[in-house]
């Protein structure tokens, strides 16, 4: 009787556990205090309130780059830094497209190009100052540019376009070796609100790249370099009251941060904290507990959690969004068959994208892409060039292409996936599946994912050495337009000896010449119709073989407010608007 | 001296396993230091990279400078001025450019303290429960304490934690968060943060030392000078306690002290499931990231401990064993 007792004791207590591990608190009768439906956050502001006061509370499985502004080419990071950094022009805080919009925040108004789109002039907001009031000055914003793009012993984790983009920037030594009073030519600074830039090449895109947080003021006297990061100054409504490197940091008001210099930020909680390297699970767990009011990285729950989230009254609490990016298969055109055309249509006609999709985790993880601009992306153009019935692929089709190019039986090729990536490497086993079935048998072959580019897929000779065909590749835009999305992957001039992003090797002049003459152009709306032009060239080419729009599955805790998904950061919540019941 | 020359030996092995391999098997320098440029790695940037952190010197000379800076400290440019990183200097993160020895220094409490806690946790019950069941043996008690250590020693640690998280934060939430709080900040807060931590630890490790201790405990129990104790008319516990016990303890505390010194670099996963950032998890990151200086670091700190408590055992076997004293 006693042994059984305990026996029940024990299975009750097991019972208990293992329910709560798989309901998680999916029973909460409550429904989100007006928490809205399911996706209610891609086009609206869920649980507007202009209520100050609370913390915002954040949570991330990882650690950050770097909280450096100056230093960080991470997608939360930039919609993060806004809290503390402003930039000369930023994303309107807004819901649905509106969110695209660029708007100015540091400057009064978005850039003044000159007729030929080389020089951009901005002018500074007056009365903006730093946290310990001294006022933000042109030269502070020269600065910043010119320590996040040219000093890359220290810094080196953010991007380098306007490295790329300045006259002279190849040139120039960064603020750590040229300590001349000068610096940067080819950024001006007639008057402590003036800042004029000067390209080397036409760049109507110039008031995206201004969105970048290289663009927060850094005053000079206060610059440590990599350790800036510990006390970085704040020009934005929040400044650091603590920050422990790869634990998390606590922001509280920035006394002198005036609302009057800033119309784009409500600033309504009084804290905001953010810890890092959190268990995922606890991540998932505290969101759906309402313990924190966000999961920093933005990129959605995790697998193991999505049943629990997409059933009962939680499912209405979740929004999937478009990540901003492309999961595609890179065919190389230097290693054979696939400089052969039609080797590469075989692939295009004859892969069931369907059966991709759903071993990725189907509908939650994205919708199957059939252009390599994603839809969430200023340029996107809906067309299918290699349309087959419900995306299961024409083996008909795939046939005669195999036949043109001179391999009628098909061809044995190497497939590559990032072994620690689970879904790319469950995609690359649907590929292989699909394609074995028209006779392109693929052998896959798994590399870590950080020394993908460094080492093996990004290095050109060791792909052509390894007869690496095919190369699974993901991709988001380091701005959302369709030069942010395609430069570094499709324009020839992005193949590098090792570390490059264009693993297809594509160098086509008429591709290459596209993109030069759309960035030239001033006129919105032509430059638009451009990148969707561009696209198809790309798969006209069919070097590149799309397989899905990947989707963010995000869950709003109840005391979350202001909710609303942003689509200039890979779909992830804009962190600029949310505030906290608590 | 032998300390010091095991410590010298471990830095030459992790520094030969991290430097000297990946050169070997055909990694460049450029390679190497293009993992460290971040996205966007373009020819000057990796040349740069290289030549700040040394990637461009020969190994032997990147060894001989690590150990110089541990001894001497050195001078490093990651900013505006040269800064100086002093003895015992580790160096600085590939990843993120910032002193590794700070970095150490916030997170060594933390492995500490949940080692600490756990172990007297699993000291105590383990102990207590192992000589229960062999003064017991063949009852119900030893068989249920056996049942349970057999559990304990069963389960992996990621599901015990995550049965506890479930059940006492999440679903009876007596634990609001499981937080690290410094013990000289609040001493109750230090303990009532990291209990649950601690029990899923000290119960794997409790388990052990239960069969540990019980199978020792039987052993000596039998032995002739305890029959010749009791002859004496010694009370039962004196017995137990003065002589079953401080014989029996001799294993436990050689055995303790390795898995103390162990467990305060290597509590990987407990720390990673109730995400406290402790030096384990801190080498689980850097491995990912290849950030060598760091993981030089933590082998280093994880190897002091371990020989530290080694010391300890040494020092404790003269108090409990007579025969080991020094005269």
């Amino acid at each position: 009787m006693k042994t059984r007792r305990v026996t029940a004791g024990v299975a009750s207590v097991l019972a208990l556990s293992l329910g709560a591990a798989a309901c998680g608190g999916g029973g909460d009768d409550n429904d989100g205090g007006g928490n809205g439906k399911k996706d209610a956050a891609l086009n609206s502001i869920v649980n507007a309130s202009d209520k100050k006061g609370g913390t915002v509370t954040y949570e991330h499985s990882d650690v950050p780059d770097s909280l450096d502004p100056g230093n960080t080419y991470y997608g939360w990071v930039q919609n993060f830094s806004r809290l503390y950094g402003r930039t000369l022009t930023t994303f309107k805080p807004a819901a649905g497209k509106e969110g695209l919009e660029v708007v100015p925040d540091l400057a009064e108004s978005l850039g003044k190009s000159s007729p030929d789109a080389k020089t951009w002039t901005y002018k500074l907001r007056a009365g903006v100052k730093f946290q310990d009031g001294t006022p933000v000055t042109s030269k502070d914003v020269k600065y910043a540019i010119e320590r996040s793009n040219f000093a890359p012993e220290a810094l080196s984790n953010g991007p380098t376009y306007f490295k790329a983009y300045l006259e002279g920037g190849d040139k120039y030594q960064g603020p750590y070796k040229d300590k001349s009073a000068d610096g940067i030519k080819s950024i001006e600074t007639p008057d402590d609100r003036t800042i004029v830039f000067k390209l080397k090449q036409p760049f109507a895109d110039f008031d995206y790249l201004a969105t970048f947080s290289q663009t927060a003021p850094v005053p000079k006297a206060k610059d440590t370099g990599a350790k800036y990061v510990q006390a970085i100054q704040s020009s934005g409504p929040y400044q650091f009251q603590s920050y422990e490197e790869g634990r998390g940091a606590t922001l509280v008001r920035n006394k002198n941060w005036d609302p009057k210099t800033d119309p784009i930020r409500k600033a309504l909680p009084d804290k905001i904290s953010i810890k890092f390297k959190v268990n995922p699970v606890t991540v998932d767990n505290n969101l759906i507990s309402d313990k924190i009011t966000a999961d920093a990285a933005g990129t959605g729950v995790q697998p193991q959690t999505q049943p629990k989230v997409l059933r009962g009254k939680l499912a209405g609490q979740t929004d999937s969004s478009y990540a901003g990016a492309t999961q595609y298969i890179a065919l190389n055109v230097n290693v054979k068959p696939f400089d052969n055309e039609h080797c590469r249509k075989a692939v295009q006609w004859g892969l069931d994208k369907q059966s991709v999709l759903d071993a990725m985790g189907g509908s939650p993880k994205g919708d199957v892409a059939t252009t390599l601009l994603p839809p969430s992306v200023n340029g996107y153009t809906k067309f299918d060039t290699y349309a087959t019935d419900g995306h299961k692929g024409d083996a008909a089709k795939a046939k005669a292409e195999l036949k043109a190019c001179g391999q009628p039986n098909g061809f044995n090729t190497i497939l590559t996936a990032r072994s620690d990536r689970p879904a790319e490497v469950a995609a690359a086993t649907a590929v292989q599946a699909s394609l074995k079935k028209i006779g392109i048998n693929i052998e896959i072959k798994q590399f870590p994912s950080g020394k993908y580019f460094s080492n093996f897929a990004g290095v050109p000779s060791y792909v052509h050495e390894n007869k690496l065909g095919m190369l699974s590749m993901a991709w988001g835009a380091d701005w959302p337009t369709g030069y942010g999305f395609l430069d570094q992957i499709v324009n020839g001039a992005a193949i590098k000896p090792s570390g490059g992003n264009n693993l297809m090797e594509l160098d086509d002049p008429k591709i290459n010449k596209a993109l030069t003459d759309a960035i030239a152009n001033t006129d919105d709306a032509a430059r638009t119709k451009a990148w969707g032009d561009i696209d198809k060239m790309v798969l006209d080419n069919a070097s590149v073989v799309p397989l899905i729009y990947r989707k963010n599955l995000l869950l709003r805790p109840t005391s979350a407010n202001n909710v609303t998904v942003t689509q200039a950061y890979l779909g992830m919540y804009d962190y600029l608007l949310m505030s906290s019941s608590k | 001296m032998g300390a010091v020359l095991l410590l010298l030996v471990v830095s030459a092995v992790t520094f030969a396993i991290f430097f000297l391999v990946p050169r070997l098997g055909g990694q460049t320098a450029d390679q190497l230091a293009t993992q460290y440029v971040g996205k966007d790695a373009n020819p000057e940037s990796v040349a740069a990279i290289k030549k700040n952190l040394g990637l461009d010197q020969p190994v032997y000379e990147q060894y001989w400078n690590f150990i110089k800076g541990l001894v001497a400290g050195a001078d490093y440019r990651f900013g505006p001025d040269a800064t100086h990183c002093s003895a015992p200097c580790f160096g600085y993160s590939f990843k993120s450019h910032i002193e590794v020895w700070p970095q150490l220094e916030q997170r060594i409490p933390v492995s500490f303290s949940l080692a600490v806690g756990a172990a007297v946790i699993w000291l105590v019950s383990g102990v207590t429960t192992g000589v229960i069941s062999a003064l017991r043996k063949g009852k119900p008690i030893d068989r249920i304490s056996m049942f349970i250590a057999l559990a304990g020693v069963s389960l992996p640690i990621f599901f015990t934690g995550q049965i506890l998280l479930a059940l006492f934060v999440y679903e009876i939430p007596i634990w609001d968060s499981i937080d690290y709080v410094p013990f000289t900040e609040n001493p109750a807060e230090w303990a009532w943060h990291l209990m649950l931590p601690w029990i899923s630890l000290a119960f794997l490790f409790s388990a052990l030392y239960a069969r540990l201790t019980r199978a020792g405990m039987l052993e000596t129990m039998n032995e002739d000078y305890i029959r010749t104790a009791r002859a004496k008319g010694l009370k039962e516990t004196t017995v137990v306690t003065k002589h079953g016990l401080r014989s029996a303890l001799t294993p436990i505390v050689t055995i303790f002290g390795m898995d103390f010194g162990t467990l305060v670099g290597t509590a990987v996963l407990t720390e990673t499931v109730f995400s406290l950032q402790g030096i384990g998890a801190y080498s689980v990151q850097a491995i990912k990231d290849n950030d060598l200086p760091i993981v030089m670091g933590v082998t280093l700190v994880a190897a002091f401990f371990i020989v530290f408590c080694n010391l300890i055992v040494d020092l404790v076997y003269a108090a409990i064993d007579p025969r080991v004293r020094y005269s």
